[in-house]
């Protein structure tokens, strides 16, 4: 026990500071000796339904092993993570959290999560390694457990592709070509927007094309927003919206959603939880759409990024760690837990055993003329690139929305758009303490 | 030209009369005040007038038709309202209320019990004291919650109603307020007259200042209320669970639910139009308490 307990401290000093992991380790050590008595945990999350699903638990594997989940419903973003990290503060922050991808080093950084590499070690085989990999953070350490996967898809309007004549790009040369194509049969229609409201969409281009945006190497971070992978995908978009081949208004407006249900914008290039949007956004084409595999930047290419997905953590300030773990463990690999995510939140699983599984069997009511949606959509998501994330996205994020949303809304240089997002990015984490290798 | 002769003609039957009208020009600069009320009436109530015709709208019309055109689904939002997660939404309101509410009362209380002795008893450190409070009402409270669940969370108070009402009773601007308001209603020459019929502090705070203070603290309460009904910040960091949080926060984890589940805009629209009907019924009952000056000419110079 000793033994497993200092390598756990070893393992957790590469990431944290000194001070901090002293603390955790001796809180650690007051539940040394397993859980005997009765355990109630505290889950901060944002799914819906979810109190239903821990019902699952509390009443059947929760009820065995005496551990009792009481689930606190938030609302998600980045101010959910301002929120934890202002709770762990005054060590308060509760049992377990839910946080997207993205947002695990941030709240590593600060040492707000715990290493249950020892708990939930064996489940790693259930997901895809590029999933499992984002909860590693590339060390021998496992921060949080996979829940959800937003692997990208491209969706377009069936009817109106026949119509026009148009074919479904396979290559984002083909894509530029369908979009001038519509532009020239239906001046007033675009193939689609290009949208600076979300930064996950761009990211997610980006990661498709193989950039890393953040690395580390040695004991300092490397920046890598502006490289060439991501360059290209700035230019790509940059130059369809400057030829004004697609549109510029910004996603989840009034008038997107107008574009869209009257068919003014014909495409979307989204992830697997498009059928969700759609449904409130353009109620009037249900059934009018079909999905694809995203666009490759080379035909011999298969490769998708990712856009949204989270996962289940353990913070340090849980005095029942292993019972936490436990906890998550079973939410996103049980599959009884994982149908009742579905049907109750509707996630898609990153476990790669209930893609295919009991809720997934039928297509989304949404999308009923596809039948094999799920079955394509769970061969889609093998194919996701590895992403890196860094310690703070969050301020990338915003500077993209800004410096983006501008260089759309003007029709300008993506280019110095992009420079400015790494140059804040990098400026944010030196402000931060980070050492950051040019 | 004959539509303007109209229009000039319709609002003169109202004026008083022993004003003579010149031909025109005193009608016509009221003209641009009278333009500007309106733009500001319309800049203002337009927004409302949004709130309330989109929560008439099931979520098929809310994108979909013109945007003030009412829609046919108001009763079926109310439903979805009522219906959502078991009714948790009236938790929320009634939470609401109870911050606002006794929030408010309390802060009106001790706004009204400071500013009647800052502004009727002279002592030391008096001024320095209401500096600070001045200094205080240019703090904005937004900087100020999260030391101040540090501190709540030292005393292990976080996540309970008190932590959101105790920040909200001391208001900064509700004492200063409360002492200019006493300054000028409460004349000292009462005061001294309580004193000389040998009435104690105490009463002649509680039977003769208090009542002359009425129409100040009422406007307290108001302030006081509105601020807390509408705070986002602080109960949002200080709560962790929904059954304790107020409107506010619970209408933004409905909009807040993650990537893959649609943000649940009817119920949002229907849930923040109910939550302003509360804040207009407190006006139009509270109101007629501004204009009851109960003692106003108590003393004659």
């Amino acid at each position: 026990m000793p033994h497993t307990k200092r390598r756990r401290l070893v393992t957790t000093a590469v990431a944290v500071s000194l001070g901090a992991t002293a603390l955790t380790a001796c809180g650690a050590g007051d539940d040394g000796k397993a859980e005997s008595g009765p355990v109630s945990l505290t889950y901060w999350t944002w799914t819906p339904g979810m109190d239903k699903v821990v019902d699952l638990w509390n009443q059947g594997p929760g009820k065995k092993a005496r551990i009792t989940v009481t689930v606190k419903k938030q609302a998600s973003g980045d101010t959910l993570i301002t929120k934890i990290l202002t709770a762990h503060k005054a060590k308060k922050a509760p049992d377990l959290v839910q946080a997207e991808y993205q947002a695990l080093p941030t709240l590593v950084s600060n040492d707000a999560l715990a290493d249950i590499s020892d708990q939930v070690g064996d489940v790693e085989g259930k997901f895809a390694e590029g999933v499992w990999q984002q909860t590693t953070l590339g060390t021998d350490a496992v921060y949080a457990v996979p829940q959800d996967i937003g692997p990208m898809m491209f969706y377009y309007r069936e009817d109106l592709f026949r119509r026009y004549g148009l074919k479904v790009p396979t290559t984002w040369e083909q894509f530029a070509e369908t979009a001038r194509l519509l532009k020239k049969k239906a001046p007033d229609k675009d193939l689609t927007t290009f949208s600076a409201n979300d930064s996950g969409l761009f990211a997610g281009l980006a990661q498709q094309a193989g950039a890393k945006w953040w690395a580390t190497s040695g004991d300092r971070w490397k920046v890598g927003i502006d490289d060439d992978a991501t360059r290209k995908v700035a230019a790509f978009w940059g130059g369809l919206v400057k030829e004004g081949v697609i549109d510029n208004q910004p996603m989840y407006t009034p008038s997107w959603n107008k574009a869209l249900d009257t068919g003014r914008q014909i495409a979307w290039v989204s992830a697997v939880w498009a059928p969700g949007t759609l449904t409130t956004a353009a109620p009037d084409t249900k059934g009018k759409w079909a999905m694809a595999p995203l666009p490759q930047w080379s035909a011999e290419q298969d490769v998708t990024g990712s856009w949204g997905g989270s996962s289940t953590a353990v913070t340090t300030d849980s005095a029942h760690k292993e019972a936490a773990a436990e906890f998550a463990a079973w939410l996103n690999t049980d599959h009884e837990a994982l149908n009742a995510l579905a049907k109750e939140g509707g996630i898609y699983p990153a476990s790669t055993s209930a893609q295919l599984s009991g809720a997934f069997s039928d297509p989304p009511a949404y999308f009923a003329n596809q039948p094999d949606f799920y079955t394509k959509a769970a061969d889609i998501a093998k194919t996701t690139a590895p992403s890196a994330w860094g310690p703070d996205v969050n301020v990338a994020y915003t500077s993209f929305k800004d410096a983006f949303g501008a260089a759309a809304k003007n029709k300008s240089d993506f280019a110095a758009a992009l420079k400015k997002m790494q140059d804040d990015t990098v400026a944010d984490m030196k402000k931060q303490g980070f050492g950051v290798a040019r | 030209m004959s539509t303007l002769a109209v229009r000039e003609a319709a609002p003169a039957a109202g004026t008083t009369p022993g004003t003579t009208q010149g031909p025109g020009w005193r009608r016509r600069i009221a003209l641009v005040p009278t333009l500007t009320l309106l733009l500001g009436a319309v800049y203002t109530l337009l927004p409302v007038a949004w709130v309330v015709i989109a929560s008439t709208k099931s979520g098929h019309e809310l994108f979909s038709t013109f945007t003030f055109l009412p829609g046919t689904g108001f009763t079926g939002n109310l439903r979805d309202l009522d219906a959502y997660r078991d009714g948790v939404y009236w938790t929320w309101m009634g939470n609401s209320a109870l911050y606002a509410g006794i929030g408010a009362l309390l802060s009106t209380a001790v706004s009204a019990f400071s500013g009647y002795a800052l502004a009727t008893y002279r002592f030391k450190g008096r001024e320095t004291m209401f500096n600070v409070l001045l200094a205080g009402v240019l703090m904005p409270p937004v900087i100020l919650a999260i030391p101040q669940y540090l501190l709540l969370a030292e005393a292990g108070l976080t996540d309970s109603y008190l932590s959101v009402l105790m920040p909200q009773i001391l208001s900064p601007y509700g004492v200063y307020l409360a002492r200019i308001y006493a300054a000028a209603a409460v004349p000292d020459d009462v005061v001294e007259a309580g004193r000389m019929d040998g009435a104690s502090e105490w009463r002649i705070f509680t039977r003769i200042a208090l009542p002359m203070m009425v129409p100040g603290m009422v406007t307290v309460f108001l302030f006081q209320f509105v601020a807390i009904w509408n705070n986002f910040l602080l109960p949002f960091i200080m709560l962790s669970d929904d059954e304790k949080f107020p409107l506010t926060l619970g209408l933004y984890t409905l909009l807040e639910q993650g990537s893959n589940t649609p943000a649940l805009y009817t119920l949002v629209i229907t849930g923040a139009f109910l939550a302003v009907l509360p804040l207009i019924v407190l006006f139009l009952v509270v109101q007629r308490f501004w204009s009851l000056d109960l003692l106003s000419g108590a003393v004659k110079s």
